[in-house]
This record gives C-alpha cells, sequence and structure tokens, in this order.
C-alpha cells in the first residue's frame, strides 16, 4: 500500500494526475508534462517533493560519521552550506547520493531519494561513528521546491529578500513564510534557479496555498513528476537508479567531483582503487536519427556493442530528444556516433557534451 | 470528449473513415490523445507497406512512453500524412483532422464500434 504525503488531497483538488512512485502516490503531472517544463525554464513551478527522506545528524561525531559513510568530504563545510554526495558501499557502488545540510558544528541534516530510504537508514545505523546519533525524521517533514527564474519574486512577495539563501547550496533556517518557519535553500533538481523549502509536515498544504496564490500573477503552476524527471534530464543531473546503482562507481558516472580520494579513509576508498582507472564513462547522446531513445537501449559503434543508456527521451525546452547513458571510454568523446537498438531497430546518435541545457 | 457520429471506431481507440467500399482513413481517438498526452514524435509506415488488422502499424510516443498504433484494417498503405512527422503535436490538437495513413485494398477489418458504442467503451475505460 503506498504512502500519501502531506499534499496527497491538495493534488486531488489542482488536478493532478496520481501514480505510484517509490512507495508513495504523487502526481505524474497537472495539465501536462511539456507545459510544467516550460514554465519551470520559463516563470516558476512547484513540486511536491515530500516523498524525499530527511535523517538527522547530531553528536560530537556527526561529523565523522559522515566523512566515513560519504565519498565527499564535510571537514571544511561552514553552517548554512549544502554539500552534494555519494554513499559508497564496500565494493564502491553507489547506495544513494544525497545533500548534507551543516545546521551546527554537530547538527547535520542529510536528504536522501525516497526509494532508498529503508536501505540508507539501516545502512547509516550500522555505521555511525562514536558519538552520533542518527534519526529518520522524513515522515515529520515535507519539502516544496519552487523551480524557475520567476521563483525568487515569488517568494520575495512572502519573506523579505535579506532572509532568504543567496549563494547556490547555501539555506537560511526558520525562515517564516507567511507564518510558516521554513528551512529554504538554493537548491534543485531542475537546472533552473530555484528554492527547495522544507517545513513541518502539518504546514505543508498551507505552505502550497500561500506559494501558489503568490505566484498566480507569475506564471507559476504545479508541477508533477513527469515534468521533474524531464528538467533533471535536460539539465543532465544523475538520477539514482538510472546513472548509477549498487555497482556502478561514482567515477564510472562522473561524479569525481563529489570523491575526495584524498581523504584518509571512506567507506569504498578501497574497492575504489583497486578498481582503477574506470573503463566506462557517462556520456550525454543527441539523437541524430528519427525517434526517441529511452532508458534501457543497448547502444552500438558498429556491430560493437558499447553501452546501454541510463535516461532519455524528448527534451521540451531544447526540442529534441536526448539520452545519457554509460558507455566504454574508447567512445565517449563528443563527436563519436553511435546507434541505439530501439525496438528492433537502429537510431543514430551522437555523444556531446553534458550538461544539454546549462540554465 | 469528442465521438463524431459518421466515424468507426476500433477497441484499441483508433478511428476509421471509409471513404469508399475498400478504402479508408486510420487515425487516434480524442480518448486516445487525451490518454497518451502530448506527443513528441510519430512514426509511421511507407506508402505501399501491407498492414495487418490487429498488429502495430506504426508508434506514436509523448514525452513519458511509446505506444503502438494497431491497424484496424488490413490493406495496402496508400498515403501517409507527412504532415504529422513535423508536428505530431496535431494530434493532440485536432484528433480527427490528423489522419495517419489512408488503406486500399481493404480485405479484413478488426470489429469496429459505432460512435455510440465507443463513447460506452471509453466511460468503461476513463
Amino acid at each position: 500500500m503506498e504512502k500519501k504525503t502531506p499534499l496527497y488531497e491538495v493534488h486531488l483538488e489542482w488536478g493532478g494526475k496520481i501514480v505510484p512512485f517509490a512507495g508513495y502516490l504523487l502526481p505524474v503531472q497537472y495539465q501536462g508534462i511539456i507545459e510544467e517544463h516550460m514554465a519551470v525554464r520559463e516563470a516558476a513551478g512547484l513540486f511536491d517533493v515530500s516523498h524525499m527522506g530527511e535523517v538527522l545528524f547530531t553528536g560530537a561525531d556527526a561529523l565523522h560519521t559522515l566523512n566515513r559513510i560519504c565519498s565527499n568530504e564535510f571537514s571544511d563545510m561552514k553552517v548554512g552550506r549544502v554539500r552534494y554526495s555519494p554513499m559508497l558501499n564496500p565494493k564502491g557502488g553507489v547506495i544513494d547520493d544525497l545533500l548534507i545540510y551543516k545546521m551546527a558544528e554537530d547538527r547535520y541534516l542529510m536528504v536522501v531519494n525516497a526509494a532508498n530510504r529503508e536501505k540508507d537508514v539501516t545502512w547509516i545505523l550500522g555505521n555511525l561513528v562514536g558519538d552520533t546519533k542518527a534519526e529518520d525524521i522524513s515522515d515529520e517533514m515535507a519539502q516544496l521546491a519552487l523551480q524557475g527564474p520567476a521563483s525568487k519574486e515569488i517568494l520575495t512577495g512572502l519573506v523579505s529578500e535579506e532572509a532568504l539563501p543567496k549563494g547556490y547550496y547555501t539555506f537560511v533556517d526558520q525562515v517564516d513564510v507567511a507564518g510558516i518557519s521554513c528551512l529554504i535553500s538554493r537548491t534543485g533538481y531542475t537546472g533552473s534557479f530555484g528554492y527547495e523549502l522544507y517545513c513541518k509536515a502539518e504546514c505543508a498544504p498551507d505552505l502550497w496555498k500561500t506559494l501558489m496564490e503568490a505566484g498566480k500573477e507569475k506564471g507559476l503552476v504545479p508541477c508533477g513528476l513527469g515534468a521533474r524527471d524531464t528538467l533533471r534530464l535536460e539539465a543532465s543531473m544523475p538520477l539514482y537508479g538510472h546513472e548509477m546503482d549498487d555497482e556502478v562507481s561514482p567515477l564510472e558516472t562522473g561524479l569525481d567531483f563529489a570523491v575526495k580520494m584524498q581523504k584518509e579513509d571512506f567507506i569504498g576508498k578501497q574497492a575504489l582503487i583497486d578498481r582503477g582507472e574506470p573503463a566506462i564513462s557517462r556520456v550525454g547522446l543527441k539523437v541524430t536519427g528519427r525517434g526517441i531513445i529511452r532508458e534501457d537501449a543497448t547502444l552500438f559503434a558498429g556491430e560493437t556493442r558499447v553501452g546501454r543508456t541510463t535516461s532519455g527521451t524528448h527534451l521540451p525546452y531544447l526540442k529534441a530528444a536526448y539520452a545519457m547513458a554509460l558507455v566504454e571510454k574508447a567512445y565517449s568523446a563528443p563527436g563519436t556516433v553511435l546507434e541505439a537498438e530501439v525496438r528492433g531497430r537502429r537510431i543514430a546518435a551522437q555523444v556531446v557534451e553534458l550538461p544539454f541545457y546549462k540554465g | 470528449m469528442n465521438y463524431p457520429e459518421h466515424l468507426l471506431y476500433s477497441k484499441s481507440h483508433e478511428w476509421v473513415e471509409f471513404t469508399s467500399e475498400d478504402t479508408a482513413k486510420v487515425g487516434l481517438t480524442d480518448f486516445a490523445q487525451d490518454q497518451l498526452g502530448s506527443l513528441v514524435f510519430v512514426n509511421l509506415p511507407e506508402v505501399g507497406d501491407p498492414i495487418t488488422a490487429g498488429e502495430a502499424l506504426g508508434d506514436v510516443e509523448s514525452v513519458k512512453a511509446v505506444s503502438d498504433v494497431y491497424s484496424p484494417l488490413t490493406g495496402t498503405v496508400s498515403a501517409v500524412n507527412e504532415d504529422l512527422l513535423d508536428t505530431p503535436e496535431a494530434i493532440n490538437q485536432d484528433p480527427y483532422g490528423a489522419w495517419l495513413v489512408e488503406v486500399e485494398g481493404i480485405t479484413d477489418r478488426e470489429e469496429l464500434l459505432s460512435a455510440e458504442e465507443y463513447e460506452t467503451l471509453c466511460q468503461g475505460e476513463g
């Protein structure tokens, strides 16, 4: 039985088309994926991302725990900053990819993928270091993503500009948004300017209504999971279960920036050393033939299998079909021409630089 | 939802308009385009291709998924609506104007429904 987010009734009220996703009933779309995608690129969109999991780390050794279970480095992080990291298994595969919010020297908030929440929490609880407490607070929290160039103007109608986070990947806690206390970060999964707002679960319906009302004249539309996926693909952001999983290493899928091999030790480090130089690499493909290449299509160079696609569809803002893929290094240079097998026929595609879209 | 009286309908949501005894145009119904969502790609057969009732004649793709279009008729493709290759959204905007193929030499057909029967079917599925 799927769970409902605190906004389930609101989605029905707003005409969301509900589907099961990662154990939750969520809207895949409201008026249409393309319209919602374009609204985020050109005005603003509001997403319910309350299915995301939140784990609170506290204690004198919270930092040590994070540095051990995550491949990124948090020692130099300031309070009010957000940092992305993969969390690896001992084989060097990815358990999950996540965000860390530094609330205080001994207090960090981890935001994880909904589908991995239980697996993550079990793993985390088994790998705590010293004086660290980890608590799954997902059910108490709701998360809304306000994304798009008009986001700032919409929020400044409710909150003074000084109260909002300024730099990318920074946040401010306890911001009063029309009487609702929110943690607001300059983060998102769309490639457009935007914010993510966390509040108590019971406040979510009021926050949704407040934001929709504030954005009414500024082109704000409610958005579903469909547009969330096309937007992140257009921005070439990897998605767990697609561009990475328990087998794929972060170095193979282009997450080197979040893997600090010079760090003393972290789970998975030795495996990454043992695995050596990655033989495959994540690439972008622009479809040059006729059709759409989706995930899990086998890629060929001539008659040689060289990889598989991990995500792909028609991208509404770029108005063309693109895909991301994991391919053998020798076939990963931009300009390389490959073919994907789709429903019994071959569709040509060319390796192009990532990201496809840069806001 | 629109169900023009002068058309016949397949249970797999294609419409058929007979222009003579053994020639017809085939398209996707209003119900079908609404269920599929905004279409971004259409894959159609070529003129001269034989098509068989109950088998795929091509496919249409939305951002979210690819779906087969089933042929309600057995015959030979005599014309293809090439305009749709560049403007697949025409199927969403005008489903009964945006024909996909014209079929000639029709020798067999799927069970076809009247507008009224088809509307009842859609109400059960919608």
